[in-house]
């Protein structure tokens, strides 16, 4: 609809410029050949991302001369950001390129109209097989893997673990026993950091492998509307540990003020023994408190029966379907999902998990917390994607809704059932059949 | 007499103590915050800094991504200047016709003015306009975008002050032989200085300080205006405190100097008395 | 009373304010009385108006009856007005919005009618506190919402650790449920009520200086001056504060979301950021809806609100 509103302004556009090309035509010669293409690209100002695209940009550029990339990251992220994005391209204005999440915002963006097809790649296939479904389509591929996969679960300050002989915990109650100890002990067991809304959905989110353990098609039936978080006690789970960890007084003090920087100190200094968190913040660590990162340590977030990991899959980087230069936007995709791309991210931010393109490897010095992460990919241990990864439906107040119960303004049952009237209004918003 | 002298320095007194904590104290707060390092920002205390940065966090705000915020200081000066002059002179016609012309059209004029006060303007279809127009993504643009969004606030205030300003004076000029361009520029624009004094102050401030639309009616980085370079200092996941806060202080500076400018002409408008002229 | 001897004297420069003129019986005398007003001083200002701001308007309350991705449109008549009606935060979101504005509102006038009076008298360091009471104004909403947001943390806080030093616990300005709606609340005002102030004193200033000095012969004291002088006289400047802060409080918004988000959780959540909210997350109709129903709200407030007011205005 609004690529047929800009027909005519591009048209007349078109025809001026041919009009001023043929009577100054004397003056000569085209300026295409040789010319450097210049490509714009947007993203969000977030620092470890936007520290990302720049490594990506300048290996690519070292390697391609031809093609300048014209970084624009001065607008907003998270949720004013993802809103630029869309009015961006549902008015036709987007870069060339873009950095946005995979999964079910990506979902959101109508993908088949307004961005660039990449299914017959033959860098495609090199993609991990459940990376490529957070980034297609029934009709299309979209894009490529900005970064590692990630996990959700908690990072502990280990010598808190050394000096009350505590264990990793596997089980949602040895994780309270252990919590119980910290707190006689005097620590603060369970650091949250509310004031950064985004950063108390740990809890729920990083509970999907236990809720897929429990139940392998939970994510198909919610997708279809047959379950529901208020009457599935083992999706309840999340909700009910974000209010029992409250009521306990496992918090830190100023859980309602602290912001998601105040949570990475206390956990890199010792103020504070858990941070549930996913583990890309620990390249935010390594880079502020390079001392103790090592001190840090990780595990999945524990519940009732077998012990895994659930895993976020990286942001894509997208070419925007009305981009003047496809094949160029193309190969700069196609370099950010090689080997060669897959290092220079290595290069320059680090690793927070493992890559999802064929080839990658990482470094053999990674973080502690990172170096914990990884048996659970290996044989042996477990993985689920997250839930938005696996269905389109993620409700929009999530946030506000996990801040109510972790601090105690609402119970555990009322958030859940909260939650599944929001996620009634995004289903319908997206026209999904049964709801 | 004397008590009465003792009562006004006294008042002055009290209300100078209070205002140091009420007013100047958060500013106090925001000039510390761009003098110290990093760490010590991240604190974020109310305390002397432990080292002085202010002239490395000035540079480091100045130079960020390219000199982005010069450009952005010179976008914002160009917009604000022209946005406010042409709203205010429109306003000012409008408002003086409204408050002075009879018509039973006036109160359905009155409700369009107040709902551009009342209904927050719809993006979209807005962008869509400006397309077919040519003016998306242009200063120009932008520009009648901000006189669109605040004509209404402007007319309002002049509706206001028009009325204390006695139609005898009208009637003056028109005896005199002047039409009604001439009696609304010569006579009556220099009566409504105060009142342009205080709208031009506001709308300033008001454009100078925008940031939703110059985000979505203005995108590119060669386009941005001075808000949008606080987004360069407060990423989602890392805050450098010192810098914004550095940022903050530099983006109140013009309008901080254009009230020292004016403050003079405020003052001078209102002893002289709005109504003598 | 000396005000209608003022007015009558014909030697004495300016008259007072007494608007408009009594309805003229006869067309012909109205549209010579016209003349000098004429119509197409409106035309500049209406066409830029209307290009820019009302045809996009009236083209964005269609979308309030569809289902709006931004990409694709789906007519579903007034599905949209019935959700926005279910909202669980809709109850709560009406109240602190009308709250927040009568606090906002009713504080300004009053903070600000009386800063204006100090501010005209003869006080000492009078250009100072002018100058002092007008700076918040020319902050950003952002760059206040960040300042405060420091300046209220619970435990860091500026106004905390001052609170300790005498021995109170100051209370989590902005992260206690019932409290968070009224700090920022509190910051609104601390940021406008320079401008409130700013309009107050442009309204007493244009009050002729006859009247006081008529008053003083009469005998009158500085209390009698302000209630049967200042106060009427400095009427549509009074209607001006009271219009714009009213629809600025039910409309608010910035501050809030710089502040607090609507949080913590929804305590502090007001209309304009239900539907802000909802545009985030991309219920574009839904939130189009929203804006239809606010605009409807305030304008259900201040239309007649406007109306009496400027009746008055004109019977003074």
């Amino acid at each position: 609809m609004s690529a047929k509103r800009r027909m005519p302004a591009i048209v007349l556009a078109g025809v001026t410029t041919l009009a001023l090309g043929l009577s100054g035509c004397a003056a000569g010669g085209g300026t295409s050949d040789g010319e450097a293409v210049e490509l714009s690209f947007f993203m969000g100002n977030v620092e470890a991302n936007v520290a990302t695209a720049e490594g990506l940009i300048a290996a690519f550029e070292a390697a391609n001369p031809d093609i300048t990339i014209d970084l624009d990251s001065s607008g907003p992220s998270g949720a004013e950001g993802d809103n630029l994005t869309k009015t961006k391209l549902a008015t036709g204005e987007m870069a060339d390129l873009f950095w946005y999440n995979s999964g079910s915002l990506f979902q959101a963006l109508n993908p088949d109209q307004t961005l660039l097809n990449m299914a017959d790649e033959p860098w495609v296939d090199s993609l991990n097989e459940s990376y490529v479904q957070t980034v297609s389509t029934d009709n299309g591929v979209y894009g490529a893997p900005a970064g590692t996969a990630t996990g959700g679960g908690v990072f502990y300050y280990i010598p808190d673990y050394e000096e009350l002989g505590l264990s990793v915990p596997t089980t949602w109650e040895e994780f309270a026993a252990n919590n119980e100890a910290l707190k006689a002990a005097g620590k603060e067991a369970v650091i949250q950091s509310y004031a950064d809304t985004w950063t108390s959905q740990i809890f729920v989110l990083a509970d999907y492998f236990n809720v897929r353990a429990e139940d392998p098609d939970w994510a198909e039936k919610y997708t279809a509307g047959e379950v529901k978080y208020a009457d599935d006690p083992v999706a309840m789970a999340g909700f009910q540990h974000l209010q029992d960890v409250h009521e306990a007084g496992f918090l830190n003090q100023d859980f309602a003020s602290a912001t998601f920087d105040d949570a990475l100190r206390k956990v890199a200094n010792g103020e504070g023994t858990h941070y549930p968190m996913l583990t890309f913040a620990i390249s935010t660590i390594a880079d502020l408190y390079p001392d103790t990162v090592d001190d840090i340590g990780f595990f999945a977030l524990p519940g009732d029966g077998a012990n895994g990991l659930t895993v976020w899959m990286p942001p894509a980087i997208y070419a925007s379907a009305n981009t003047e230069h496809p094949e160029e936007a193309k190969r700069f995709l196609e370099f950010v999902a090689s080997v060669d791309g897959c290092d220079a991210m290595t290069d320059a931010v680090g690793v927070s998990g493992p890559y999802l393109v064929d080839g990658c490897t990482i470094p053999d010095d990674v973080p502690r917390a990172v170096a914990d992460m990884l048996p659970y990919f290996e044989e042996g241990g477990e993985t689920s994607p997250a839930l938005e990864f696996l269905s389109p439906i993620k409700g929009p107040s999530l946030e506000q809704i996990t801040v109510e119960v972790g601090s105690g303004i609402r119970s555990a049952a009322d958030g859940a059932a909260l939650y599944d009237e929001d996620v009634k209004k995004q289903a319908q918003q997206l026209g999904l059949p049964g709801w | 007499m004397k008590r009465s002298r003792i009562a006004r320095i006294g008042g002055g007194v009290l209300a100078i103590a209070v205002s140091v904590v009420v007013f100047l104290v958060p500013f106090a707060f925001i000039l510390l915050t761009a003098g110290k390092t990093r760490q010590d920002a991240a604190l974020l205390d109310f305390s002397w800094p432990e080292q002085f940065a202010f002239v490395e966090n000035f540079l480091a705000v100045v130079q960020a991504r390219d000199y982005i915020l010069i450009t952005a200081f010179v976008n914002s000066f160009v917009l604000t200047v022209a946005s406010v002059a042409i709203m205010v002179t429109l306003a000012a016609m409008v408002g003086w016709v409204l408050q002075r012309r009879i018509s039973r059209w006036n109160g359905l004029i009155n409700f369009i003015v107040l709902s551009g006060l009342i209904i927050p303007p719809a993006v979209v279809p807005t962008v869509w306009v400006m397309q077919g127009l040519g003016l998306f993504k242009t200063l120009p643009g932008l520009t009648l975008i901000e006189v669109a969004f605040g004509l209404s606030f402007c007319v309002l205030l002049f509706r206001a002050f028009v009325s204390t300003i006695p139609r005898e004076l009208d009637e003056a000029a028109l005896l005199d032989g002047a039409g009604p361009i001439r009696l609304f520029f010569q006579v009556v624009f220099p009566l409504l200085r105060s009142v342009i004094v205080t709208v031009v102050v506001v709308q300033v401030v008001v454009v100078f300080n925008d940031f939703t639309n110059p985000l979505y009616f203005l995108p590119g980085d060669e386009n941005a205006t001075v808000q949008l370079t606080l987004y360069n200092f407060q990423g989602q996941f890392s805050t450098e405190w010192n810098l914004l806060f550095m940022d903050i202080l530099l983006i109140t500076i013009p309008p901080l100097v254009m009230y020292i400018f004016f403050n003079r002409q405020i003052v001078a408008g209102l002893t002289a008395g709005a109504v003598k002229g | 009373m000396t005000m209608t001897s003022v007015t009558s004297a014909p030697t004495i420069p300016p008259p007072p304010p007494i608007e408009p003129e009594p309805a003229r019986p006869r067309l012909s005398g109205r549209i010579r009385a016209n003349r000098p007003y004429p119509g197409w001083f409106y035309l500049p200002a209406a066409i830029i108006y209307t290009i820019l701001f009302l045809v996009p308007t009236v083209a964005s309350f269609y979308f309030s009856l569809t289902r709006w991705t931004l990409f694709d449109v789906e007519f579903i008549g007034f599905q949209n007005f019935i959700q926005f009606f279910q909202e669980p935060m809709l109850v709560q979101g009406f109240t602190n919005t009308f709250v927040y504005a009568a606090i906002t509102s009713g504080a300004k006038v009053v903070i600000g009618l009386a800063l204006a009076v100090l501010l005209t008298s003869e006080i000492v360091g009078r250009g100072y506190l002018r100058a002092v009471v007008f700076f918040p104004v020319l902050v950003s909403t952002i760059g206040v919402g960040f300042t405060f947001k420091v300046l209220m943390d619970p435990f860091d806080g500026l106004i905390n650790q001052t609170l300790a030093v005498f021995g109170i616990e100051g209370p989590g300005w902005l992260t206690d449920p019932s409290l968070a709606l009224i700090s920022v609340a509190l910051v609104d005002i601390w940021k406008g009520v320079g401008l409130a102030t700013l309009i107050f004193m442009a309204g007493i200033v244009a009050i002729p200086r006859e009247y006081y000095e008529a008053a003083k012969v009469d005998g009158a004291g500085g209390w009698r001056n302000f209630w049967s002088i200042t106060v009427p006289l400095v009427r549509p400047a009074t209607n001006t504060v009271i219009i714009l802060s009213l629809i600025g409080g039910l409309r608010s918004f910035d501050l809030i979301w710089a502040m607090t988000r609507g949080g913590p959780g929804f305590t502090s959540d007001v209309i304009a950021s239900v539907i802000y909210k909802q545009y985030q997350a991309g219920f574009y109709g839904l939130s189009t809806a929203g804006n239809v129903i606010l605009f409807l709200v305030v304008t259900a407030i201040i239309l007649p609100l406007f109306i009496w007011l400027n009746r008055r205005e004109v019977e003074l």
